[in-house]
């Protein structure tokens, strides 16, 4: 058996295409397919979150040069601004309450879905539509109208007789009616719930039935468990999405979040603070301690979930 | 102790397409009854309508002389085994095993001792604490059937247990199966479209085509008189050899040779031969036919001869042992006369 000489001389080496020639021969058309992504990425994500942390530290107002402050933004937030912690309480009870509402009112309507009714293609657009919608400034117009003093909900309460209060101004509703809204566009996680339940083999429902399982125990013993790995994923999404709801508290409250500040969401008052007073700075700080937020809130869930979420495989 | 069942013209029907027509049988307390039959011919929605998963459409379900079919699935004392086997993937194996004894309120210390003799029985002790997806095929083929044993039904259906196994298992788990029937002497129900299953385990087949019963008996009584074409075909392996055939006075007709039967030959139109009976020309029996050889398999034990008759009807022959059989050959084929099946026009068995 003859052994061949794997190694170059110098010769061969010279005669070899270079590195940089390869890259540019070889892989130069799909880096040039990427470019109007990579300039995305970089121009319009990466470049102002990096501008973002770095003001977060100063004071600016457009106007002047940012003046760096160090922390002390971060001081204020956490010591002396009444009004975050208002916000931070107002977005925490809306990501509280609307997140598992809406994923209980998804599933029920996917479970619905599920039942093989007939037109199944046309009651899931319909329920999905609010979806697409939901988050529109005409929507938020149109809920406005619906929970206003004289307004839809407060016309049918009439024919009841009775006097139904305005909604929206009142401090002790005006949050609920956000949170209806929100519950409202159920179509993202009713989809993929019903995409869920679609993978569920049916025999496992007709192998419980003849253990004499009810319907309930079924859906907790069975549909439940095999579920969670998408209500796992639909609550990080759902709770994301919450945490970072913006138009309606903005179109309702006419961008005030008032009643006294009941509807002043977070990023309600992050956006007072940089377009309302030009605290750059200030609002700086506000996002970046928003994503802190919903970062360890991710990485809390994800840590829990070996706990609860069960994966098949 | 054992369950009887009887289905009296039990008619399943989807909307207007009715698939099981009225059929009527009979199992006996501790039979292992087999449900056979090509895909479709409605042995698995048979099945289902016993268990309860699928409502009954007409005639009546009686066990023990009890009609149940309102009876919920639960309440009729029956446990499936099914196909894909259906365990839980998020419960381990002694979870699943006691899943319908939780449901139905069993003490904790008797759902221990009852999964743990079941586990036992199937030898699946050791993956007590292991999830479904950590066992092998076969391995979740025994809980499947330890979920089914720990209920202590009165009844045991098996809707095509062994299809997703290879070969060997399956073979293996048919004898297990077969013990365990006569370990706890239950009224089973078998469903498989594999006819060496239902000849190996059952007591009694029932063949079914287009949702209606061909022919019920036992194992040999359907191989040695099967009632029509249909059930001689489906039933014994290699399949039965089929020739044309016409009657000729007291004589037959068949691949241009002039058979003499000793029996009732008007109206065939059919000569049906298992391959393990015909003979090559050794003078025993009556000649059927002369034949080229075109494939022989030597399997050790047996030799496969495939044939062709001077008319291009294929014949298959199976010889016992190692014979010397020439590719290309011409032979000639004997039959005993009283092994050789006769059928009319519209299939049915014609009796000597």
């Amino acid at each position: 058996m003859t052994v061949h000489s794997t190694i170059a001389t110098p010769i061969e080496q010279a005669q070899r295409p270079s590195v940089w020639s390869r890259i540019w021969q070889n892989d130069a058309p799909g880096y040039l397919f990427l470019l109007p992504w990579f300039i995305g990425f970089f121009g319009l994500t990466i470049g102002p979150m990096i501008t973002s942390f770095y003001l977060s530290f100063t004071n600016f107002d457009l106007l002047q040069a940012p003046q760096w402050v160090g922390a002390s933004n971060y001081v204020r937030m956490f010591t002396a601004d009444p009004k975050f912690s208002a916000s931070m309480r107002v977005t925490l009870f809306f990501v509280i309450f609307s997140v598992p509402l809406k994923l209980a009112f998804a599933l029920a309507v996917a479970m619905l879905l599920n039942r093989g009714i007939k037109g199944l293609p046309m009651y899931r657009a319909l329920f999905y539509l609010p979806s697409l919608l939901g988050a529109s400034v005409a929507i938020a117009i149109l809920w406005r109208q619906i929970f206003a003093g004289d307004g839809l909900v407060n016309k049918l309460l009439a024919l009841f007789g009775i006097i139904g209060p305005s909604w929206i101004s009142n401090p002790n509703y005006s949050l609920w009616t956000l949170i209806i809204l929100s519950i409202w566009q159920f179509g993202s996680p009713m989809i993929i719930f019903l995409a869920g339940l679609r993978q569920i083999p049916q025999d496992m429902y007709e192998a419980a039935s003849l253990d004499g399982a009810s319907k309930w125990r079924q859906f907790v013993k069975i549909t439940l468990p095999l579920l969670t790995p998408v209500v796992f994923f639909n609550a990080i999404i759902q709770t994301i999405e919450a945490f970072k709801s913006f138009t309606p508290a903005f179109i309702i409250s006419g961008g005030t979040g008032n009643p006294i500040n009941s509807t002043l969401f977070y990023t309600l008052y992050l956006y007072q603070e940089a377009f309302g007073f030009f605290r750059m700075g200030y609002a700086s700080a506000l996002a970046w301690v928003l994503l802190a937020l919903v970062g360890l809130f991710t990485a809390f869930s994800f840590l829990t979930s070996k706990y609860w979420v069960h994966y098949d495989d | 102790m054992s369950t009887n069942i009887e289905l009296r013209k039990l008619v399943k029907a989807y909307g207007d397409i009715e698939v099981i027509h009225g059929i009527d049988l009979t199992i006996n307390p501790g039979d292992f009854t087999v449900f056979v039959g090509p895909s479709g011919c409605g042995k698995s929605t048979l099945l289902r309508m016993i268990a309860g998963l699928e409502p009954i459409t007409g005639g009546d379900l009686l066990i023990d002389g009890q009609r149940m079919n309102e009876v919920p699935a639960a309440k009729r004392g029956i446990a499936m085994v099914f196909q894909s086997y259906a365990l839980y993937p998020h419960m381990n194996v002694y979870q699943n095993l006691a899943f319908g004894l939780e449901t139905a309120k069993t003490p904790k210390a008797e759902i221990k001792e009852r999964v743990q003799r079941a586990a036992e029985i199937l030898q699946i002790v050791p993956l007590l604490q292991r999830k479904p997806k950590q066992l092998s095929g076969g391995q979740r083929q025994r809980v499947a059937i330890g979920r089914a044993i720990v209920r202590e039904p009165k009844i045991f259906l098996f809707d095509e247990p062994l299809s997703n196994l290879d070969a060997e298992l399956r073979v293996q788990m048919r004898v297990e199966i077969a013990k365990l029937h006569n370990d706890l002497g239950n009224t089973m129900i078998y469903v498989t479209h594999d006819q060496v299953e239902a000849m190996t385990m059952a007591d009694k087949i029932v063949v079914l085509r287009n949702g209606v019963i061909e022919q019920a008996g036992a194992p040999l009584e359907l191989y040695n008189n099967p009632r029509n074409l249909f059930v001689a075909g489906f039933i014994g392996s290699p399949k039965m050899n089929f020739l044309a055939a016409k009657a000729e006075g007291s004589g037959l007709n068949t691949a241009g040779n002039s058979v003499a039967l000793p029996r009732n030959v008007a109206g065939a139109t059919t000569l049906g031969i298992r391959p393990e009976h015909i003979t090559l020309a050794d003078g025993s029996g009556v000649k059927l036919a002369e034949v080229k050889v075109d494939l022989v398999e030597s399997l050790g034990g047996q030799t496969v001869v495939y044939a062709t008759t001077a008319d291009k009807q294929s014949m298959t022959i199976v010889l016992e042992g190692q014979r010397q059989v020439e590719l290309g050959s011409t032979v000639t084929v004997h039959a005993d006369p009283s092994r050789v099946h006769l059928f009319d026009a519209q299939g049915d068995v014609i009796l000597g």
